[in-house]
């Protein structure tokens, strides 16, 4: 149990951790996540006293960490960095070996730990405990920096963006293997990023932090039904259910809202000519009420109009129409089937309020599963 | 031939006694150079001052304080060597990765452990490269030890110098140019090892 008590830090004027309190359960695998310069790897710094806040306490266990020799205390706590940070002059077991050495642990015990500590990543001590990290990829050179910070088996470990440097390949099999081992070994960790992907897949807890401060502290699940702040909310992007929710989605939220309309009094060469200048092949043609008529597609004006006259006689009602508060589905439905491959949307009082064409239903697609789209 | 061997093995035990107790103290000056801060320009300043002073005069100074002999000689080989042993020392120190210092510090490391286990090993290499230039340049400086009644290949160059015999010059020369270029090629050798295995 970590417990952070109005813990203050800031570098001259810049205020790092503003009033911090928050409490870390034991045996919970907790995220610190947030912005940027949000203080996330202050807060994790100052649980093993690489930072010492400015005032504030901190406890771990109910014992103030302030009172504990800081060079006794990390080596109760495992760290873990981006950069790796294995010594390149020793080999990867005496890297392994480091913390339990320093406790002086008997030789037989040590050498037990790196080979029972390789096999959980599968790295066969015969193979690689005589390697110099140099010799290995960047996934498994992380692989033995968790093993290390693992070797005098510290009840809590700290993570500061351990997977961050990683292609998405080996990031995705070294997160497996550290919610494998955090369960079965039962640890505390905490565990700093800026990925919210890597924050679900990994944590029971998400702390949020801007500007010093938590925002909100909740099991995943519960951020993404309820982001606290517009902030978490951005960073859940594609993971957070948009407020129209599947069930409440109507025909308008897909539609295209600019659509070009011409009254019926228009005359055909007019037409022709804002057809070609707009790149379209057909009309939507409205009452002079700007109620919904039809269509005219630039065929028919051409096997059957005649120059000057109204455009009137020309209309088809061929294209589906759907009122705009129908329900999503339907008006998808009608997408489909529709020959002309678009859908008119009307208001309820008939004037046309948007089309529904495959392109913005994409978009709306996309938008809907991933937040806004740029394009 | 005796004579030879004699004095080229003496000149090369006195360079190597100096170059060891140079290599001890610069190493120490540069730990603390690296440790202390504002102490570093101090120090820098102080090692590269002593290597401007023309090495007759630093001798001849040295020479009241310590009299006639090899102590002198090897007093001042010690103040010609710490320049590039200190400077290598407290670069290689600086130059550490911090995220090396980071991660060995969250390990749990002390101030002392951080310095043997990590940052000196690390270092190695460059601080080597230091006592190899340190050593090469001692070399040639001892034969002036002969000005100060010290032993070594200084000697008989000298002798040639009063007689105007350039053949002893030449031939008394040629000794001191084979060890300076033997230790250089061995220690270059070693050197590269040790940069190769610290990548």
């Amino acid at each position: 149990m970590i417990q952070f008590r109005n813990v203050n830090k800031s570098y001259g004027k810049k205020i790092i951790l503003n009033n911090l309190t928050l409490d870390i359960k034991a045996g919970e695998f907790v995220i610190l996540i947030g912005p940027s310069g949000c203080g996330k790897t202050t807060t994790l710094k100052t649980i093993n006293r690489l930072i010492e806040p400015d005032s504030g306490e901190i406890y771990i266990d109910g014992k103030d960490i302030t009172k504990v020799d800081p060079v006794k205390l990390r080596r109760t706590i495992g760290y873990v960095i981006q950069q790796i940070g294995l010594f390149p002059n020793m080999t990867v077991e005496q890297n392994i070996a480091i913390v339990p050495k320093l406790l002086n642990y008997k030789k037989e015990e040590i050498d037990e730990i790196v080979r029972h500590l390789l096999e959980l990543v599968n790295m066969p001590y015969e193979e690689n405990a005589k390697k110099y990290p140099s010799e290995l990829s960047g996934g498994q050179q992380q692989r033995i920096g968790v093993l290390r910070a693992l070797a005098a088996s510290p009840p809590i470990v700290l993570m500061d963006e351990p997977f961050g440097a990683l292609d998405p390949v080996t990031r995705d099999s070294l997160q497996e293997e550290i919610k494998k081992i955090q369960k079965k070994l039962g640890k505390t960790i905490v565990f700093v990023t800026h990925d919210m992907d890597e924050a679900i897949r990994l944590g029971d807890t998400i702390v949020f932090m801007n500007e010093g401060k938590v925002l909100q502290m909740a099991s995943p699940e519960e951020m993404l039904q309820n982001p606290a702040d517009p902030i978490i909310k951005s960073f859940l992007g594609k993971h957070i259910n948009n407020e129209n929710s599947n069930a409440n989605l109507v025909a308008s939220d897909f539609m295209r809202a600019k659509v070009l309309t011409v009254s019926k009094t228009k005359k055909t060469l007019e037409c022709i000519e804002l057809m070609s200048r707009r790149d379209v092949s057909s009309l939507i043609v409205v009452e002079e009420d700007d109620t919904y008529l039809g269509t005219v597609s630039v065929d028919k004006i051409k096997a059957q109009g005649k120059a000057g006259r109204q455009i009137a006689e020309l209309i088809t009602v061929e294209a589906m129409t759907v009122n705009r508060n129908s329900n999503a589905q339907q008006a998808f439905e009608l997408l489909i089937a529709s020959p002309t491959g678009y859908v008119i949307v009307l208001n309820d009082d008939n004037t046309v309020a948007g089309l529904i064409t495959k392109t913005s239903m994409a978009k709306a697609m996309g938008e809907a599963l991933w937040g806004e789209m740029t394009q | 031939m005796t004579n030879l061997l004699y004095l080229t093995g003496e000149h090369m035990v006195l360079v190597l006694i100096a170059i060891a107790i140079s290599t001890v103290l610069g190493v120490l000056l540069g730990i603390i150079s690296y440790w202390v801060p504002y102490l570093d320009k101090v120090i820098l300043w102080v090692v590269d001052s002593l290597q401007t002073i023309p090495s007759l005069a630093l001798l001849a100074l040295l020479m009241i304080f310590f009299g006639l002999g090899n102590v002198t000689l090897i007093v001042g080989l010690v103040l010609y060597s710490l320049l590039p042993i200190v400077r290598n020392t407290y670069i290689g120190l600086t130059g550490v990765p911090p995220y090396l210092k980071d991660a060995a510090r969250g390990m749990g490391m002390s101030k002392l452990q951080l310095m043997f286990k990590v940052e000196l090993p690390l270092s190695f290499p460059l601080i080597f490269s230091g006592i190899k230039i340190a050593t090469v340049t001692a070399l040639s400086i001892a034969v002036i030890g002969v000005l100060i009644g010290s032993g070594g290949l200084g000697y008989p160059i000298y002798r040639g110098i009063q007689t105007l015999n350039f053949l002893t010059i030449t031939l008394w020369t040629i000794p001191v140019v084979i060890m300076a270029v033997i230790f250089d090629f061995l220690m270059s050798k070693i050197e590269e090892k040790l940069v190769k295995r610290a990548k």
